[in-house]
């Protein structure tokens, strides 16, 4: 398992007398697993309150509408941002060959600080504090807090590619560059608020209306462009090639969607507001460039699907390379539906419906989650020092599991969406409207409860990950068979 | 030549940095910037105001407890949307909203145009027990919003609106405390509210006599959603001026 590959990109010689820092690594991974299994869980608790309106319990911290903030910030800024942040000071040290810059004391203050971040946004929406946008639901003092860890986040990561030996940056730096370049950029510009008071939690935004709502999509869907999409890019540009040990595809093609993406993904917002009262003209410069958005999107997938060339067999003996490459085959997935979904036509029906919500899912889940949970099994032996995963098994049951729970989830999301669409614009044979709005939800009912088993099944993988990772780390290995094909006493390497 | 270009921004961290900064910052300058200063982004109508102070704090509950997840306040202009909620809603109409809260997505019904659909009483009834009125819905009970008594320095909220730019007078600023109880007060004098705040729904919306509650910031701000412009003299033509 940590055997490296020599022709790789970051093989892990480390020419400089310093040796790379690790245990901060570990405590990001850590995080990262206690935080998706929040995550998962109170998705699945708020799928079912939709179902069965009484687990709402009727008390103020339990009801959907503040849950639901806690569902999202957990799996995107506390799972998913433990993953970021903790593969990329993985990868830049090894890319770069040269320790963290700010070595253990700045690293530990972005860890602990980013942590802290997570705890005072949780607290928050439990407790009724919320600006009411949505993915930027933590108030001001919050905001505050983040922008000072972010800057110190970016001072490690840009210090530490300073003071590389290696002459070149490698692309999954560029990357990680962006992502936390951008993110920067939109968590200050669309937080702008003034607070009643200093010694209280309430502010107010500075934009109002239509002005707000633009900022809010600029922000909301680049939150999707650069902490969902182009940080776990860097990831795909390490670990794919890493783990299917061949290089990566095309380089030129990595230059080319690399800056058409950043390029184009800001300019997507809008069509979040489509048939709004933004004016025309942005709503449609909005869906000209999401449909653009394809293009460099599919770049990413050729290249990192097509980085197996020579390599497929490998899928039928190493389910972390399958977790790794199915999150890719998701990632095209979701991209395509993406640009669809933001034509203008197709949008009339598909937005307020559950189908804009099974397709964030199928790039949460799929891509985001999936390629997370192939990063984190490769990375835990190798920061433990073990020689393996404890159960290659284990993966393939929770690869199989996630799946169907993927599975359920998007395609009950398709239906009851489309139906929600269309029952609402449906009319009689007396130019009546057909349906209530109640007899839509009504309808919703048994969509909702597929869609929460299949959630059940995404979280039962994400205990068996977490289970593997504790016996792996502990250094203990299960008897089991190999994969077939895998060499004797080291299985799926 | 352009590989030379590339090289450049693969060894020279800042050439990448600058590189990636300037790429990213073009479409919100072309797409956010120009709504602050195009005229036509906002229409030319009459009627809408800023907030009450009841109103303002209802509708600051609706921010808290998430409504906006299950709920828009976006009526789009297609038949089946205007012959639901009424007239589509207009960018005027959200001038005064700190954060916006068009949503994206409906569980429940369009909000935009509730006011004046139901009775006070239906709204109490309903936000206490959806299913008591509704026995399909699926929207939570909030019945600790009735008993939760309403505090809010009034005059310090419509101040810091004001500094962001929100035209409330010293007037209303002076009166604010006042206005916030006499709103949802029975028999009160309302005059002078009626005056800073036209069209604003007054009276005792959660039944409770003079206790001021949460409830009735709530119902007050659910009652004058979409009310304020008048709709019978709208003429899109001018609007668009």
């Amino acid at each position: 398992m940590t055997a490296v590959v020599q022709n790789s990109p970051g093989a892990a010689i480390n020419a400089g007398a310093e040796p790379y820092l690790e245990e901060i690594i570990k405590k990001f991974t850590v995080a990262a697993v206690i935080w998706g299994l929040v995550g998962f869980l109170a998705g699945v608790y708020i799928a079912f309150e939709l179902a069965f309106p009484a687990l709402n319990l009727d008390l103020p911290w339990t009801t959907f509408g503040r849950l639901r903030p806690l569902h999202t910030s957990a799996v995107i800024f506390a799972f998913g941002g433990n993953v970021l942040i903790g593969t990329s000071f993985f990868v830049v040290q090894r890319t770069c060959r040269a320790s963290l810059f700010g070595g253990e004391p700045l690293a530990r203050f972005v860890f602990w600080g980013y942590q802290l971040f997570i705890v005072m946004a949780a607290l928050g929406y439990v407790l009724g504090f919320s600006q009411g946008k949505e993915y930027a639901e933590p108030e001001w003092f919050v905001d505050i807090w983040l922008t000072i860890v972010w800057v110190a986040y970016l001072a490690v990561f840009l210090g530490t590619i300073l003071k590389r030996s290696e002459p070149h940056i490698y692309v999954a730096n560029w990357f990680y560059l962006a992502f936390i370049v951008t993110i920067a950029l939109l968590h200050i510009g669309n937080n702008l608020a003034l607070p009643v008071s200093f010694f209280g939690a309430k502010s107010y935004s500075a934009y109002t209306g239509v002005q707000d709502a633009m900022t809010q999509w600029w922000y909301g869907h680049n939150a999707v462009g650069f902490f969902l999409t182009a940080g776990f890019l860097g990831l795909m540009y390490y670990f794919v090639p890493k783990r299917a040990e061949r290089p990566v595809y095309s380089y030129r093609l990595s230059i080319v969607h690399f800056w058409a993406l950043i390029f184009l993904y800001i300019w997507a917002g809008p069509h979040h507001l489509h048939y709004t009262a933004l004016p025309d003209w942005a709503q449609t410069l909005g869906m000209a460039f999401s449909v653009m958005l394809w293009m460099p999107s599919w770049g990413g997938m050729i290249n990192g699907i097509m980085t197996l060339s020579g390599a497929w067999d490998k899928l039928r003996t190493d389910p972390v390379l399958r977790f790794l490459v199915t999150s890719v085959a998701f990632y095209g997935m979701s991209t395509f539906e993406g640009p669809l979904m933001s034509i203008k036509a197709v949008n009339s029906l598909s937005h307020y419906t559950d189908w804009t919500i099974g397709h964030v899912h199928s790039g949460a889940l799929g891509w985001v989650a999936f390629i997370s949970f192939g990063a984190l099994y490769h990375l835990v032996p190798i920061l433990w020092k073990r020689s393996g995963l404890y159960s290659m098994r284990l993966v393939s049951y929770h690869f199989w599991i996630a799946t169907i729970g993927i599975v359920l989830y998007i395609t009950s999301m398709w239906i009851s969406g489309i139906m929600q669409g269309l029952m609402w614009r449906a009319y009689d044979s007396w130019g009546f409207l057909q349906y209530s709005f109640v007899e839509s939800v009504e309808a919703m009912h048994p969509y909702y409860i597929v869609r929460g088993l299949g959630g059940v099944l995404f979280l039962t993988g994400g205990f068996i990950m977490a289970y593997n990772m504790y016996r792996t780390v502990r250094g203990d290995v299960r008897v089991e068979q190999p994969f077939e094909s895998a060499p004797q006493g080291a299985p799926a390497e | 030549m352009s590989k030379f270009i590339h090289a450049k921004a693969e060894k020279n961290l800042l050439v990448l940095f600058l590189a990636t900064f300037i790429t990213v910052s073009i479409g919100g300058i072309v797409e956010v910037l120009p709504l602050f200063t195009i005229e036509s982004t906002i229409e030319k109508v009459e009627g809408v105001r800023p907030y009450s102070p009841l109103e303002l704090a209802g509708r600051n509950i609706y921010v808290r407890e998430g409504c906006y997840l299950c709920h828009s306040q976006m009526i789009r202009p297609f038949r089946d949307e205007t012959e639901r909620y009424g007239h589509y809603s207009l960018a005027a109409e959200s001038i005064y909203d700190r954060p916006f809260q068009w949503g994206s997505k409906r569980t429940g019904p369009d909000l935009a145009r509730v006011g004046g659909k139901y009775s006070n009483d239906w709204h109490v009834r309903h936000l206490i027990n959806p299913r008591a009125v509704v026995p399909e819905s699926v929207m939570p009970g909030y019945p600790h919003l009735a008993t939760t008594p309403l505090k809010m320095d009034a005059a310090a909220h419509l101040d810091t609106l004001k500094t962001l730019g929100d035209p409330y007078t010293d007037e209303m600023i002076a009166n604010a405390q006042a206005d916030l109880a006499a709103q949802a007060t029975p028999d009160a004098d309302t005059d002078g509210l009626l005056k800073r705040y036209p069209k604003a729904a007054v009276g005792d919306f959660d039944g409770e006599g003079d206790r001021l509650t949460e409830l009735d910031a709530l119902i007050a701000y659910l009652q004058i959603l979409g009310r304020m412009v008048d709709f019978t003299k709208f003429d899109p033509g001018q609007a668009d001026r």
